[in-house]
């Protein structure tokens, strides 16, 4: 069984979700354990494919033909040690949220449209974990299509009726990102001939004056602009704030620690494994300073216009802006401390963020909105979830010993190393701006006065604090012990980076 | 600019596809109504379908079934992008479905398909709010 795993991990949740809707019908309620029994699953895998990559050699990996049609004709599943961060990333967010939602999902969703919630969210999953594991680029597009179909339902899922729009306006944008996708395939396959990444880089390797030709510069061009729409890279972020904000909590909780980090990652997957180091150093300067300066403005913009907003929600999803302007610029420094911060980024921010979703959830389900004002007292009432959000705070903010702390020190050595000290006062800035937030979040928590009453008149049950206990725990082992970063450092070798 | 229109002329599916392309996206951002962005879109898949089917094409080439007399790969029109396509049209169809679908809702819970008076709506019932 270990030599399927690659495809186990895809298959399982994959019929799950077909028969969800069946078990939901017959027996009210039990869906749940169905769904969490996948992810688990899933879990399971994805971790024992990191830990098996893991103790390979640098470069290996495990590949995967399916149905044993090896990779010109058929399409190849590839786990290494990039994607297992990315995966287990996926999978565990997945669990989590899973355990999470069943309380929420109560208050948020009628019984009825339970049953095709979880169907729905489970299809979710399988295309960000089908993202990340393809080793085929139209496959790739595929499962983005999956994971992106999905989202727009979820979102739209959300109470209100703004929810509808929200999930409307990402569909839009969505799409318009997914066909700019599909078009640099085309481009690439016109000049290539191939699909597999692997075969790919091989020829841009064998034959470097392909990266003169216009049509694979166009592909490129193509897959940065989709891409940085589906992962809402600034300025074409336009999309992410009211969606985050109108899903159902469970459903922000999922798509904010995953969805534009997996968008993030395919566009490293592009980058390295389908074009090339030597067609990023050498070809298009001008795409590189263009996604340095989108990059910083993010990082710096993001928090900032956190900053003012009423809604913890909405806020949250501005700062996610700015945090993925840290994973591109891993990806722009292109080199090994830059991409180093920018990888270890990905279960740093997946923990912090999901964690400060947790806590919107919370929220949520004993006040009924998201609104900031009402956080005021819930140090008192809600000590575990006020901590919760304490500690992953911090994580945002880079405070010493947590996470976040390790993603900056990486990013601003990167941008040392690469003769880019501009960047440093950019990361100061970001975290003096996300400093503010989190205090303005704090000091309602910790410090509001005696004689208010607290708008969460208690703690939430043990389904939804376990979780986020888990996810704040995260922020502090990731900062704690240089696990994560070994495994970053492995990974950033394995994509070529000398050290 | 004779070669460039040469250069235009020999290769103009590729000016069509530019062309549908574009209207596609002008309809999609410039346009109110909901119904006729999601017809945008489905313009602009349109022309990354034609896009694709034009590249597997080769003057006089037939049906890629193994003929008699024909055993090489050369008199055949290249059948992978048209596969391709095949699952780019189903994408297509599933995304224009749900978008449809939204719209209906959007309609029963708006009472309108234009975006100005939604957006109207919303600023109405006031910003933030979970």
């Amino acid at each position: 069984m270990t030599q399927h795993l690659p495809v186990l991990v895809i298959v399982v949740p994959l019929l799950t979700a077909l028969i969800v809707p069946l078990v939901e019908r017959v027996r009210r309620g039990s869906a749940w354990y169905l769904v969490t029994g996948a992810l688990l699953f899933s879990t399971y895998a994805a971790i024992q494919m990191l830990v098996q990559v893991s103790s390979g050699p640098i470069e290996g990996s495990i590949r995967y033909a399916l149905g044993a049609w090896s990779a010109p004709m058929g399409i190849e599943y590839v786990v290494d040690r990039v994607n297992g961060i990315v995966l287990t990333m996926v999978a565990v967010v997945g669990l989590i949220s899973a355990v999470w939602m069943r309380p929420s999902l109560k208050m948020e969703i009628r019984e009825q449209a339970r049953g095709s919630y979880y169907t729905v969210f489970l299809l979710c999953c399988v295309g960000f974990m089908g993202m990340t594991i393809t080793g085929d680029i139209f496959n790739l597009y595929v499962f983005l299509e999956i994971a992106s179909i999905t989202s727009y339902v979820l979102i739209a899922m959300g109470k209100r009726r703004q929810a509808l729009y929200a999930g409307y306006s990402y569909l839009i944008v969505g799409s318009i990102g997914a066909t700019f996708i599909l078009l640099g395939i085309g481009h690439l396959y016109m000049r290539t001939g191939v699909l597999s990444m692997a075969d790919i880089v091989a020829l841009f390797e064998a034959n470097p004056e392909l990266f003169e030709k216009s049509d694979v510069r166009v592909a490129f061009a193509f897959f940065t602009v989709g891409l940085a729409m589906k992962m809402a890279l600034f300025p074409l972020h336009g999309w992410q704030p009211s969606a985050y904000t109108q899903a159902p909590s469970a459903a922000s909780l999922f798509i904010a620690a995953t969805s534009t980090k997996v968008s993030a990652y395919v566009f490293y997957r592009i980058s390295f494994s389908v074009f090339g180091i030597q067609f990023l150093e050498s070809a298009l300067p001008v795409i590189r300073d263009g996604l340095l300066v989108m990059a910083a403005a993010a990082i710096v913009l993001g928090p900032l216009l956190a900053i003012r907003q009423n809604n913890l929600k909405r806020l949250l999803a501005y700062s996610s802006v700015g945090q993925i302007g840290y994973i591109m610029l891993g990806v722009v420094l292109l080199n090994m401390d830059g991409v180093t911060g920018g990888l270890i980024h990905f279960w740093n921010h997946a923990a912090a963020k999901g964690a400060l979703f947790c806590v919107a959830g919370a929220l949520v389900y004993r006040t009924g909105s998201a609104r900031i004002a009402d956080l005021a007292g819930m140090g008192r009432t809600a000590p575990w979830t006020a901590t919760v959000l304490t500690i992953s705070g911090c994580s945002m903010i880079g405070v010493p010993l947590t996470a976040g702390f390790l993603s900056k020190w990486y990013l601003g050595a990167g941008a040392l190393a690469a003769d880019r000290w501009m960047i440093v006062p950019v990361l100061l800035a970001s975290s003096i701006f996300t400093a503010i937030y989190v205090w303005r979040l704090l000091s309602l928590v910790w410090f509001a006065p005696k004689e208010a009453v607290p708008a969460v008149t208690k703690e939430v049950p043990w389904a939804m604090r376990g979780p986020a206990l888990v996810l704040a725990a995260g922020c502090l082992v990731f900062g704690l012990s240089s696990i994560s970063v070994s495994i970053a450092r492995d990974a950033a070798r394995a994509l070529g980076l000398g050290s | 600019m004779r070669d460039l229109l040469q250069h235009l002329w020999t290769h103009y599916h590729y000016v069509i596809y530019i062309a549908l392309m574009l209207i596609g996206l002008y309809a999609v951002l410039a346009k109110g109504n909901l119904v006729k962005k999601v017809i945008g879109l489905n313009l602009l898949q349109t022309a990354v379908f034609l896009f694709y089917l034009s590249i597997g094409h080769k003057t006089g080439g037939t049906v890629p079934v193994l003929w008699e007399g024909k055993p090489d790969a050369i008199p055949y029109e290249n059948p992978l992008p048209h596969v391709l396509m095949l699952t780019a049209i189903v994408v297509g169809v599933s995304i224009t479905a749900v978008a449809l679908a939204l719209i209906v809702r959007i309609k029963a819970a708006y009472g309108t398909v234009e975006e100005g008076e939604i957006l109207a709506l919303d600023e109405a019932d006031g910003q933030g709010g979970s």
